[in-house]
């Protein structure tokens, strides 16, 4: 067997939304997974699927062979899932909360205690142990969350967006742990709605879009679905952005790709030559440039040029 | 890096606790909270002793000529009065663990599914105890002199607990039903000022109107307050305390199993 999980055709109703409209999944023993999408895509419905909180209208999933509905007992004794929200009880300490786990999944007290000291102790948490977790920060939040699932080291872990809310330097933290995490061997699969978190965590991800798949990889063939070379310019007047895309528009012979940032121009290049077409162009007119760059589409152009519509985190920048 | 190593490395899980194991670890939790949020007490302390003062007081002269008097009839009453109105926070605290998602952590874990109520339930019978020790303490001070002796209060207190924890099922369907905490609330006393006035909690059944006598006589908490009232003086209670038994049977066998459905339910 070497996928951890398979979906085939999974639908999920609530009511008249449907939060999954026939995803289709396989995800391979050992690999870091994406679930990619913007808020109310579906990514949470589909992890709280997987791990037997929810059960299909239609469709058919399996985890490591079990069927989630069928066996959703032994689903459950091989994953464990960190929620977007409290997973731990916040009037209990750290080092209770870990307690706590341990001893419902069947270690003994001493064992159970010696287990959540070497995880607070791996997670930088030894100092907080004592404290109760509300008076946490986000981040050690989210870390002990994370070790709440680490009680025993699960087959497969669902992270249901795991750096959301947090400061970048929290972000790096969880970042890192997942990748340690993976390298072990356990198989992890993390919706997120940040593009640059699936692509340096996941090997394979899936862009999720009104509860259906609409795009399926590695980053790197994402990003080459959508154009080999982008060409990326910021204006030093906003206001001259349309001016600018028609002109690289009618340089290029085609469509420029939708660009997050009010001052941002991006487009499709065939060959890095037509970058100078598009500047000297634009310089002639009196256009003034910042910045320019030639290289890899973003996954945010990736995710716009798929949907039509710009991610969560771009809506956010660009009111910034 | 190391050490690190070893603590995230992949290896075989224990076996699951056992479904008594589990039910234990998470009565331990409900202490732990009450531990680190002594405030949860409050209810459970400030009530009781602010409803047998009250109660005892107010009506004491009217009803029996003096305070001291009435306190006999009344403290048995009242003790099953006040842990009835404590077994809401049942509901109320369930509702905020669901919501916080806390229960998504229990549910996910390979564990038997029930524990999690009744470790809950476990958990507040401990402070029903809490709160019926304070009323009984109270009660003493105020002149209160149970006939049946230490064996007879015992029982009675058993009596309630045993009827509380039946109806904290009826609250954990609320909790579970209603969206916010104060709903519980709001839902659970409709329900529960009804049950526990509209009974002989504070006056003789035959002091009342026969149609009303009629309804009161049949319910249940009519039921455990003459039993408890009875069994702390030592008067045949056998009656009574079997009709109450009967009830709390019903009530659990009756709401447990929806508790469940619900609890299992996707929310």
């Amino acid at each position: 067997m070497t996928n951890a999980i398979e979906t085939t055709g999974l639908v999920k109703h609530f009511g008249a939304t449907r939060a999954l409209d026939g995803v289709d999944l396989r995800i391979r023993l050992g690999s870091v997974y994406g679930l990619l999408g913007p808020n109310g895509a579906g990514k949470t419905t589909a992890i709280r699927i997987l791990a037997t909180l929810l059960e299909p209208t239609a469709g058919r999933a399996t985890v490591l062979g079990h069927d989630v509905v069928r066996e959703a007992a032994a689903v459950r004794s091989k994953v464990s899932l960190t929620g977007q929200f409290a997973s731990v009880d916040e009037d209990l300490s750290g080092q209770e909360n870990l307690v706590l786990v341990g001893r419902l999944l069947g270690l003994s007290w001493r064992d159970a205690k010696r287990r959540a000291s070497e995880l607070l102790e791996a997670f930088g948490l030894a100092e907080a142990a004592g404290r109760q977790v509300q008076t946490y920060s986000g981040g050690e939040r989210r870390r002990i969350d994370i070790a709440a699932s680490l009680v025993a080291i699960p087959e497969i872990l669902f992270l249901d967006e795991p750096t959301t809310g947090l400061d970048p330097r929290s972000r790096s933290q969880v970042w890192d742990l997942v990748r340690r995490i993976a390298a072990e061997g356990t198989t992890v699969l993390l919706t997120t709605q940040y593009l640059d978190e699936a692509d340096r965590l996941a090997d394979r991800m899936a862009v999720i879009d009104h509860g259906r798949v609409i795009a399926e990889g590695t980053s790197r063939e994402l990003k080459a679905s959508v154009g080999s070379n982008a060409l990326h310019l910021r204006l030093v007047d906003a206001g001259r952005r349309a001016e600018a895309q028609r002109l690289v528009t009618r340089v290029l012979g085609n469509g420029v790709l939708p660009a997050g940032e009010p001052a941002e121009v991006a487009a499709r290049l065939e060959n890095a030559a037509q970058a100078a077409a598009v500047l000297s162009a634009l310089s002639e007119r009196g256009i003034e440039v910042a910045q320019f760059s030639v290289g890899d589409p973003s996954l945010d152009e990736v995710f716009l040029a798929l949907t039509g519509r710009p991610t969560e985190t771009t809506h956010t920048e660009a009111k910034r | 890096m190391n050490a690190a190593h070893e603590v995230l490395a992949l290896r075989a899980r224990p076996r699951p606790a056992s479904a008594p194991s589990a039910v234990l670890t998470l009565a331990w939790r409900a202490l732990l909270k009450i531990k680190h949020v002594p405030f949860q007490l409050f209810d459970v302390t400030v009530t009781p002793i602010m409803f047998t003062l009250l109660f005892t007081f107010i009506f004491g002269g009217a009803l029996a000529g003096t305070p001291r008097r009435y306190v006999q009839y009344l403290l048995p009453g009242v003790l099953v009065q006040t842990v009835l109105f404590i077994t809401v926070y049942t509901g109320v605290g369930l509702n905020t663990d669901i919501h916080k998602g806390l229960y998504d952590r229990f549910r996910s874990l390979p564990m038997w599914q029930p524990a999690p109520l009744l470790g809950a339930l476990a958990g507040d019978v401990f402070r029903y105890s809490v709160a019926s020790a304070l009323i009984l303490i109270v009660g003493f001070i105020l002149g209160f002199r149970p006939q049946g002796g230490a064996t007879g209060v015992l029982l009675a207190v058993a009596l309630v607990l045993t009827f509380s924890f039946a109806l904290s099922w009826l609250w954990i369907i609320v909790g579970m039903l209603v969206r916010t905490p104060e709903s519980v609330m709001t839902t659970s006393f409709v329900f529960l000022m009804p049950l526990t006035f509209a009974s002989d909690i504070f006056v003789d059944l035959t002091t009342m109107p026969g149609w009303l006598q009629a309804v009161v006589g049949r319910n249940p908490v009519t039921y455990l307050a003459s039993a408890s009232r009875s069994l702390m003086h030592g008067q045949p209670a056998g009656r009574d305390v079997l009709w109450t038994l009967l009830a709390s049977a019903v009530i659990v066998l009756a709401a447990s199993p929806i508790a469940m459905r619900l609890y299992r339910k996707e929310r």
